[in-house]
């Protein structure tokens, strides 16, 4: 065995994020580590790699117990990390980028030419002289793996390494990682990619809420029965009276909604066509990645339509509408990203309250000659935190200054506040610990029962069972058609999430 | 005559050179200092003060290199440890530094000093046309252009000066790397301080022996300029400081010659020149934007 876990166990106050992780790598194979979102398998793997210290358990190398105390101890034991987020300096070359986090004292040159020799030998093309500011996402994971292999590691940590990658990208980083398993060396390959991890992975090991549970031979199994594994077969039932078809207008109606990619790595948006009724919460399921925050940004006004009537908030036009415009048809929106998207950190919880209401509340909170009235926004504030049982250090604390669960409900409970009759919703739960996200979850299914539409873009399968009335499925950019939530089962939903039927309405087709 | 004009221009760059290449290394480690005038003048004061004192040039530009490294020293408790502001602690310093030169020199006020003699070096000044200019000058001109190499080779070339200019880039993936973002911008700023306060030492021993309060005349903020004009580049500052010297001495000449241009508008002709051409050399802006230290003027606090 190369690599062992026993019972490592890391617990974030009342989190436990990983819960007595039995595990073991063998000498060249290609190990994948799958389960959702928030199933614990980042924090599994910062322990590895002595990023995080483990709360107790034991991490087992070669056959002897070691402490990983930092990423430096982590190398020298001969474990290399690839990350998500690549930490690479911009303005620095690619050699220079090697050089620094080495800890070899050689002139930037020779690494240089060094990195560039292995680089062609694994058939990943780096030059070394190139400024890293100018490189494409995949060269800049290239750099990094590259920079890895120049420490001759027996264990290569990959994480989520083709969520940034083109599909022929992806093939080429492949055949690297099938000659470096050949070397003897093995991987750790974490994904949710289950077709990738089918094609690529000798062994899997299946995280869920923080408890391993399941071990299997990937190629053995069915993208359904991963899928399955990751989601749990027991799902929620919670029983709703299906939503009557009334002759209301809906909350939200997008008709064939196609954009293209708004950036370098941003998903086109393909035909997408939705009903929300007032009522009802509907959930959107997908791998990250495939159009969610595309999808989002539509809605919310971020980025416009060239019609008015392919996205209609409350039955009115709003395609050529900005958010705030969006805001006054009486539509809430919160984004993915809690600080810097859905909250300015630095700033204040009542000035990031005003920032999101001043278009819609601008008569309660601002005075006539354009003062802030303070003592209005405070009190909104103060009853935002009481329903949401926000908790919090001082009075009124920069947003930075809470916890991630804690600033989410917050900036959930701002909009629900306005009691909107629209509310969309982009990872509600995403990083929050369970006391929170079941407060959040619901306070949006009580929104809908209101006679609100709420939309839920999640990639908790868990959480859109639990909430939502109809879910459907958004891959690639496409959105299939949205199914009610008994007709939804694990399975379907995991095929549609892996791309198995792209038309809508196709839905629950088996490959 | 043209020689003579030649070693004027050298004398006028030299200070100009010296603060600006100290200022650059402060910057691309990520520190803004607008303390070089106050540094300057300082280092300008302390060296007056020895040399006449003691009757030793050298022991004069050692006291000023020393006070200009201590009042960087200042700055650097003041925003590296306390993370104060970064322009407005450079601010408080130029103008700390300016009052206090004026007290401490005070007495040496129309005092003769003590000048710094050229040292020729043998054989080689004796060469024709460019011996005399480039080998029988005072030692502040020698060691500009070496510190002008120097920190070329430095930055470019070396594992330590990789790490500088890393820090200056991004000192949160710096310091997650595992550099000491803190220590490399203290001895970036020291040497900086160093520099300014050598600056200050040539006008005081070389340029014009003598002390007059604010004899600096405002060439710490030129250096400040030349640094940012020069897009960050060690060559660029050589070019720049030695074009900002010949374009001075040049309208002087020409003033003197009696050409029929206002003098205000000679007076202006260096900083104008200067600006032209280095913004025509910096006309490249995803190279200046490479070059630019992208954490500069932001104060480092690291997680506790």
């Amino acid at each position: 065995m190369l690599l062992q876990t026993r019972k490592l166990t890391k617990v974030f106050g009342t989190l436990t994020a990983c819960d007595a992780i039995d595990f073991s790598i063998r000498s060249g194979e290609i190990h994948a580590l799958l389960g959702e979102n928030g199933a614990g398998k980042s924090t599994l793997v910062k322990m590895l790699f002595g990023s995080l210290q483990p709360t107790s358990g034991q991490i087992v190398w070669q056959n002897s117990p070691v402490t990983v105390a930092s990423p430096a101890a982590a190398r020298k034991l001969g474990l290399g990390m690839v990350f998500q987020h690549f930490s690479l300096f911009d303005a620095l070359t690619a050699a220079e980028n090697i050089t620094l986090a080495l800890d070899e004292r050689a002139p930037v040159a020779d690494i240089g030419e060094k990195a560039r020799a292995l680089s062609v030998q694994y058939g990943l093309p780096v030059d070394p002289n190139a400024v890293v500011g100018d490189l494409s996402v995949g060269e800049r994971q290239r750099i990094e793996i590259v920079r890895c292999l120049l420490q001759d590691p027996s264990l290569i940590i990959l994480d989520e390494p083709t969520s940034v990658l083109t599909p022929q990208e992806a093939d080429r980083l492949f055949e690297t990682l099938f000659r470096l398993r050949d070397e003897g060396r093995s991987i750790l390959y974490i994904s949710h990619r289950l077709d990738e991890v089918r094609r690529i992975c000798d062994a899997a090991t299946i995280l869920r809420h923080g408890k391993v549970v399941g071990h299997c031979q990937p190629d053995r199994e069915t993208p359904g029965t991963l899928a399955r594994m990751m989601v749990g077969d027991t799902v929620a039932q919670i029983t709703r009276a299906p939503h009557a078809a009334t002759g209301e207008t809906p909350a939200i109606l997008v008709s064939r909604l196609s954009q293209p990619p708004v950036g370098p790595f941003s998903t086109a948006l393909h035909d997408v066509s939705l009903t929300v009724q007032r009522g009802e919460v509907v959930g959107i399921a997908g791998v990250a990645g495939n159009g969610q925050g595309e999808l989002f940004d539509a809605l919310s006004g971020e980025q416009r339509q060239s019609l008015a009537d392919t996205v209609q908030l409350s039955g009115k036009p709003a395609g050529l509408l900005g958010v705030s415009a969006r805001r006054r048809l009486g539509a809430a929106f919160v984004p993915e990203e809690r600080l810097g998207h859905g909250a300015a950190p630095q700033m204040t919880l009542t000035e990031n309250l005003l920032l999101s209401r001043h278009a819609t509340d601008g008569s309660a909170f601002i005075r006539k000659g354009g003062v802030i009235a303070r003592d209005m926004i405070g009190r909104a504030a103060a009853r935002i935190s009481a329903a949401m049982d926000v908790r919090k250090g001082a009075e009124d604390p920069p947003a930075a200054a809470l916890s991630g669960g804690n600033l989410q409900k917050f900036l959930i409970g701002r909009e629900l506040d306005r009691q909107p009759a629209v509310l969309i919703v982009n990872q509600p739960t995403w990083g929050v610990d369970a006391g929170a996200a079941a407060r959040i979850r619901q306070a949006l299914i009580d929104l809908a029962r209101n006679g609100s539409g709420v939309l839920v873009i999640s990639q908790d399968l868990d959480e859109l069972f639990e909430i939502s009335d109809r879910i459907a499925v958004i891959h690639d950019g496409a959105l299939s058609a949205a199914m009610p939530v008994a007709e939804a089962t694990a399975e379907r939903i995991g095929l549609l999430m892996a791309g198995a039927a792209a038309a809508p309405g196709n839905a629950g087709v088996a490959a | 005559m043209l020689e003579a004009i030649l070693l004027t221009i050298a004398t006028a760059a030299t200070p100009l050179l010296l603060a600006a290449i100290g200022e650059l290394v402060a910057e691309r480690s990520g520190v803004l200092n607008l303390g070089v005038e106050g540094m300057m003048i300082m280092g300008a004061v302390a060296a007056f003060a020895v040399a006449y004192t003691t009757g030793n040039p050298w022991l004069g530009a050692l006291a000023g290199a020393l006070a200009g490294v201590s009042f960087s020293l200042l700055f650097g408790l003041l925003t590296l440890t306390l993370a104060t502001n970064q322009v407005a602690s450079g601010l408080a310093l130029t103008i700390l530094g300016l009052g206090a030169s004026g007290m401490l020199g005070e007495s040496f006020v129309g005092l003769p000093g003590v000048k710094l003699e050229a040292v020729s070096i043998p054989v080689l000044s004796d060469l024709p046309l460019v011996g005399r200019l480039l080998f029988g000058q005072d030692p502040f001109f020698y060691l500009s252009i070496l510190l002008g190499i120097g920190v070329w080779w430095f930055l470019f070339r070396s594992r330590a000066g990789l790490e500088l200019r890393s820090v200056g880039a991004n000192h949160a993936s710096a310091h997650a790397l595992g550099l000491k973002v803190i220590r490399v911008r203290y001895l970036a700023v020291m040497f900086g301080g160093l520099c300014a306060g050598l600056a200050g030492a040539q006008l005081t021993l070389v340029y014009t022996p003598q002390w007059v309060e604010n004899m600096s005349a405002g060439r710490g903020w030129i250096a400040l300029a030349l640094v940012v004009f020069a897009s960050w580049r060690p060559g660029r500052i050589v070019v720049g400081a030695y074009l900002f010297g010949a374009v001075s001495i040049g309208q002087l000449h020409a003033q003197a010659l009696g050409i029929g241009l206002p003098s205000q508008l000679l007076s202006a002709l260096p900083y104008l020149a200067t600006i032209a051409v280095l913004v025509l050399i910096s006309r490249d802006r995803r190279a200046t934007l490479m070059n630019t230290p992208a954490s500069l003027g932001q104060p480092f606090v690291p997680d506790r």
